[in-house]
């Protein structure tokens, strides 16, 4: 495909608090534009769906016309419309579907409803160009944690492992509660970490050598919280910095071990890290080192691309176009527990 | 004038276009939880059953409930965004009183539609054209007066308020909402309309609106109830 026959795709993330829209040609970057709710549900100490979804309706008109301004196109230049159709908050995926539907049929144009954890993959290729096949793909945010082995993005995702209990970033937001630093608390957790020592406490490492690809950050949670009582009780100062930095540590380490069985375990050589917790400093570092140690390419996005957004569900819906793979109907749903292996629906 | 008119503010998803004379399409589900399926396809048929294309649309009108928030939500975000992609505008109007418009009352009566958690969303009106109070959300229990009852909410809660009150239609048809709305945009130059249309900055109380304004405003929910959430108090001890 020549350049200029390259697709333009206009893209619609909805599945948590972000409003993303996002426009690409190919696989060239044009808007990623995004409102987020976040401000509104920080008081809650978490999203709350029914906010989100308020905002979501609110937020896309303006976002779109943000968009489109800042690739400098006008609606009628859009080539196909994708969308986030799952999996993520029923309600606040609901808003973006019927905003997409209507977008491509108002345009007379397809439409592509894709997995939202497929789009955190395919984003990379904006950034660092087409994605090796096969690769590994660990996504880690406040609503996922998963292990993908990915022959390719288009056509074929496949689980390997994923959280048990809580996910990556939910940790991160429930030890900053429990230290007193703001919500959302992956940022917040990785700036006091900086000022603290990531030995100070040994925290336990769940399912660290069980074998399998999964994770488990239920008990470390609790262990940070009994452990921060226990000083509390004892009339001592909580050291906030080694208590991040520790908790982080363990949360890093066992993330980037299990990434690193995984292309090992597949013999993969190219390892891909997205979802917000990528944008933890600690987790690039140790994954870098970890890879070279390994021979392992390392693919992280730009932390406004690993953050949830429009531009990775358009930079899918341009692999969709380019792979020939059939539209989706008007009739989609909004799937908030679509599985993984289904990269369109 | 070709009017596109849609509601999803109660289990029916319904869709019509009106040419300012009648309704020339129309297309009714009953279906509470496929919305969001249903809709994009509903607008589709009547296009093609009345050999038009958006292009021909000059106003889409949907209805701004209230109504359970999921599926409302889809209606006005599909009138918005294909509004957006048409260049024309788009419009609310209560989905109360498109209820009204199609009940066949002289007296004064009340309309109520159901609001889940036991209680009615619902509004008092002088004749079909003419709402007085409301939108409301409240317990059936609670309905003023003795007046007849139009919509769900009345047949879903005849034991509270007295079967002899419940009358028809249950439900919004979109036929009446085109109907309601070409009635107005008859009335009003392209201005005005525009003006109507128009969403203002920032969040306005769309309740406060839709209990002053006109038939036609701009395309909002009109939710009666706050989100639920609650500020969390100091984390939970994990140790006794
Ligand atoms: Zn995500």
């Amino acid at each position: 495909m020549s350049r200029r026959d390259e697709p333009i795709v206009l893209g619609i993330e909805t599945s948590c608090d972000e409003t993303g829209v996002g426009i690409v040609r190919g696989h060239t970057l044009l808007a990623n534009t995004i409102a987020s709710s976040m401000d509104e549900h920080a008081r809650f100490g978490g999203v709350v769906p029914e906010v989100a979804s308020r905002a979501h309706l609110e937020a896309m008109t303006p976002t779109v016309e943000g968009a489109l301004a800042a690739a400098g196109l006008r609606f009628s230049d859009i080539d196909a419309v994708a969308v986030t159709a799952g999996p993520g908050l029923a309600g606040a995926l609901l808003v973006g579907v019927a905003a997409a539907k209507a977008y491509a049929l108002g345009l007379g144009v397809p439409l592509y409803g894709v997995n939202h954890l497929a789009a955190h993959v395919a984003v990379d290729q904006l950034e660092h160009g087409p994605l090796p096949k096969p690769s590994i793909a660990l996504l880690v945010s406040g609503g996922h944690s998963s292990l993908l082995l990915v022959p390719d993005v288009a056509q074929d995702v496949i689980s390997l492992g994923s959280t048990v209990d809580d996910a990556a970033g939910e940790a991160f937001d429930k030890v900053a509660r429990v230290l007193g630093l703001p919500f959302p608390g992956g940022p917040h957790i990785d700036r006091a970490a900086r000022e603290g020592s990531g030995t100070a406490v040994a925290f336990p490492r769940g399912k660290y050598d069980d074998g399998t690809l999964d994770f488990s950050f239920s008990g470390l949670k609790t262990a940070v919280a009994r452990w921060v009582e226990a000083r509390e009780a004892a009339g001592e100062a909580v050291p906030v910095a080694d208590v991040a930095a520790s908790f982080q540590e363990a949360v890093v380490d066992v993330l980037t071990r299990k990434a690193l069985q995984a292309c090992a375990r597949y013999g993969v050589k190219d390892l891909l890290i997205g979802g917000g917790v990528a944008a933890n400093s600690r987790l690039r570092a140790m994954a870098q080192e970890r890879c070279d140690a390994a021979g392992v390419r390392l693919r992280v996005p730009r932390p406004g691309l690993c953050t949830d957004n429009g531009a990775m569900v358009a930079a899918l819906g341009a692999d969709l176009v380019a792979a020939g793979v059939h539209p989706s109907t008007l009739e989609i749903p909004a799937d908030s527990s679509l599985p993984i292996t289904v990269v369109n629906v | 004038m070709l009017v596109l008119a849609f509601d999803t503010a109660t289990p029916a998803v319904t869709a019509a276009l009106h040419d300012g004379e009648r309704v020339v399409a129309e297309s009714t589900t009953i279906d509470a939880r496929r919305h969001g399926e249903l809709l994009a396809p509903a607008v589709e048929h009547v296009l093609r059953e009345s050999g038009a294309t958006l292009k021909d649309v000059t106003a889409i009108v949907a209805g701004t409930g209230p109504g359970p928030y999921t599926g409302l939500r889809v209606g006005l975000m599909t009138a918005t965004a294909l509004a957006m992609t048409a260049g024309v505008p788009a419009f609310g109007v209560c989905t109360l009183d498109a209820l009204a418009y199609s009940a066949r009352e002289s007296g004064p009566f009340l309309v109520a539609t159901d609001a889940r958690r036991k209680e009615v969303f619902w509004a008092r009106y002088g004749d079909p054209r003419t709402r007085l109070d409301g939108p409301r959300v409240d317990r059936p229990h609670d309905l003023p007066g003795e007046l007849p009852v139009i919509g769900a909410g009345g047949a879903m809660y005849a034991d509270v308020i007295g079967a002899e009150r419940v009358r028809g239609p249950e439900l919004p048809s979109a036929g009446a909402l085109a109907a309601l709305a070409a009635e107005h945009l008859a009335t009003l130059s392209e201005e005005e309309a525009a003006e109507l249309a128009r969403v203002p900055e920032g969040r306005v109380d769309s309740v406060e609106k839709a209990r002053e304004l006109a038939v036609l405003g701009p395309p909002r929910p009109i939710y009666l109830r706050r989100p639920d959430a609650q500020v969390p108090g100091a984390p939970k001890r994990v140790t006794a």
